[in-house]
């Protein structure tokens, strides 16, 4: 399942994608993010169990801003969370 | 040799003119239903009080939202338009020759500006076309808690405590203080977490394009005294708030006419 | 049929409803869904997956009351206890707590499954559009989730937003859509999709003399480009369907499907129930699956 968290305002579209079919439940993107962006929650999306990663509640509606320090206009973008994951389940859509 | 700048901005225009780096006046208005004429109607005038005719203005460069409707149209007829972040980095330059880092908040657009060699423009970002960024998101807010625009600032430094406000859109966030309103929240209070949030927002932008001293504020939102303490805090930094913030992107535009003019 | 409706001036009408020629008493698995919204609450009770009994209620200041009182009075008038039922799936909006819920499960999931109970085993999206917030989710034939989106941050695209706008041109919201259909010529949708700038544009546009039904239609135009772009980014599918209050609004709707190039089904019931139907649906899953049945 793609969840994407996020929005879209005025300004733009802000939505980090993450595949739920790909992640494993490791924590490692929640553990690199210098924001507490991102934890790992129980799958209540349906009756199956499991872990899956997910952006905080109280965050989706700013992750324009929160996630604006590791997207610098110029130089190189490295994101931690994309960073630290191995099955690749987690992107960013700006 | 005396230039002027016209900032047609989404709420103010605003003009400077410039005679060989000095400032000899200054105008400011509100942008009615048609744009171009608020700002050549302000123009006439602010020529009648400084005693110039438009022929004693060399060159005249606007910026602004609104910066084509003065363009090659009399009678401000402006020969040269520029973008608002490069007007910004000259103005701030060379008010603040070792600006590096320049923060513009209007009303409807939020810009964070990194200024190189010579007040040219290095990187920018912009926060636009959202009004919680900017500052008609404190004007909403205003007239959700019934105080006046120019208070608002001053009641936020009356706060005695931080409360967190969930809603990031203006028309929830005026739902929001009408709830914590009924919930018998203080208004000083309320007022200080709008003016947090608004700093966190452009604070988050302006990191996009990095941090360097020396930082300076302009624009309308910078003459907000409530607006500084929480941007500062969240930068970490010094900021340099110079005098009349609101005109100093049409000051850049008069100086760029000025260069050229030489 | 027995249908009770109770109105006061000052609410929208509440109700619930009996479906008849049903006997509980013969039923192998006796669930209940609970959907508190940030409006309205609503109960869903399912007899082995069929929709039994149910209610529709304003989301009163505690939560927790609602989920009790909207529970209740679903089971009014059925002779059916809270000790007859065999499980209870709470959802609705942001942390939602039905203390008697044996689980939660998301709004985007119950939404999936209610829409196919609503509206056939064909549904492979759902648009939702709402009050504060607007849902776009895939499906696959089982309605099970296969990507979701939701946005409630920002204001258009959102009834919130067209409340906003009834307000400047003065017109009902209800009759909102209708008026921006009565154009002969679509204009261009308004620049702005930041309701507050979106506001500020339509004023001018009305200053410059344009009818009201003209603005309506630019305003429309933009919300329903917005909501497309939404829906574009988890794809469309057919079938396609639309839930929630905005989509009784005629102007959005049309104008998404045309853009779509899809028509959305209509629903044989009240969509407001999506919700609630499929945690009814879900808990008649996880009822089975604990007596070993799955």
């Amino acid at each position: 399942m793609l969840a994407h968290y996020g929005y879209k305002d005025g300004s733009g579209d802000y939505f980090i994608i993450i595949d739920t079919d790909k992640c494993n439940g490791c924590g490692k993107c929640a553990q690199a993010c210098p924001y507490q962006v991102l934890e790992v929650i129980a799958n209540d999306y349906d009756i199956e169990g499991g872990n899956m990663a997910s952006v905080r509640e109280e965050q989706r509606k700013k992750i324009k801003y929160t996630c604006a320090p590791c997207k610098p206009i110029t130089g190189e973008r490295k994101m931690p969370c994309v960073l630290a994951c191995e099955p690749k389940a987690i992107a960013h859509s700006w | 040799m005396i230039t002027a700048g016209v900032d047609v901005g989404a709420k103010f225009v605003k003009i400077v003119f410039l005679d060989d780096g000095k400032v000899i006046g200054r105008a400011k208005a509100l942008v009615g239903f048609d744009v171009g004429k608020s700002a050549s109607d302000l123009f006439e005038s602010a020529l009648k009080n400084a005693g110039l005719k438009r022929s004693d203005i060399k060159k005249v460069v606007s910026t602004g939202l609104g910066r084509e409707s003065v363009h090659n149209m009399p009678p401000v007829n402006a020969e040269e338009v520029v973008s608002e972040v490069v007007a910004d980095a000259a103005g701030a330059f060379h008010l603040v020759p070792s600006a590096k880092t320049v923060i513009d908040v209007g009303a409807e657009e939020g810009r964070g500006v990194k200024v190189g060699e010579g007040g040219k423009v290095k990187d920018f970002v912009i926060n636009e076309r959202c009004a919680a960024g900017a500052g008609t998101f404190v004007e909403a807010m205003a007239r959700a808690l019934e105080v006046k625009v120019e208070d608002m600032g001053p009641l936020s430094l009356k706060s005695t405590q931080t409360i967190p406000m969930n809603a990031q859109c203006c028309v929830f966030a005026e739902s929001e203080v009408v709830t914590l309103i009924h919930s018998k929240v203080a208004k000083e209070d309320i007022s200080k977490a709008i003016h947090d949030a608004i700093a966190s927002r452009i604070s988050s932008m302006v990191l996009r394009v990095g941090v360097e001293k020396d930082v300076v504020l302009i624009g309308g939102v910078a003459s907000n005294p409530g607006f500084l303490p929480p941007l500062k805090k969240e930068l970490n930094t010094d900021i340099i708030v110079p005098e009349y913030p609101e005109y100093v992107s049409a000051l850049g535009a008069a100086i760029i006419a000025a260069k050229d003019g030489v | 049929m027995t249908e009770v409706k109770t109105q006061e001036y000052w609410r929208w009408p509440e109700y619930r409803y009996t479906v008849q020629g049903k006997d509980w008493h013969n039923a192998k698995s006796i669930t209940v869904g609970v959907d508190i919204g940030s409006v309205g609450s609503k109960a869903a009770v399912m007899l082995d997956g069929e929709l039994y009994a149910y209610s529709v209620m304003r989301t009163g200041g505690v939560s927790e009351d609602t989920a009790i009182r909207v529970t209740n009075w679903a089971l009014e008038e059925t002779d059916l206890r809270m000790t007859n039922i065999n499980y209870v799936v709470g959802t609705g909006y942001g942390r939602v707590n039905v203390p008697f819920a044996k689980k939660t499960i998301t709004e985007i999931a119950c939404h999936a499954r209610g829409a196919h109970y609503i509206y056939g085993p064909t549904v492979r999206t759902v648009l939702d559009i709402g009050g504060q917030d607007c849902k776009a989710i895939r499906c696959d034939e089982k309605g099970k989730v296969l990507s979701f989106l939701m946005n409630d941050k920002c204001a258009a695209g959102t009834g919130r937003g067209l409340e906003v706008f009834a307000d400047l041109i003065s017109v009902p919201i209800a009759d909102l859509g209708k008026v921006s259909l009565s154009v002969e010529q679509e204009p261009p949708p308004v620049s702005n999709t930041c309701v507050i700038f979106a506001k500020a544009e339509s004023l001018a546009l009305l200053r410059q003399g344009w009818p009201k039904e003209k603005v309506a239609a630019a305003y429309h135009a933009a919300m329903a480009d917005r909501i497309v772009d939404l829906l574009t980014r988890v794809g469309v599918e057919k079938d396609f369907v639309t839930t929630g209050g905005v989509s009784k609004n005629a102007g959005i709707i049309q104008r998404i499907e045309k853009l779509l190039g899809i028509k959305a089904l209509t629903p044989k019931m009240d969509p407001i129930l999506a919700g609630a139907i499929g945690a009814g649906l879900f808990a008649q899953a996880l009822h089975e699956k604990e007596l070993g049945l799955r």
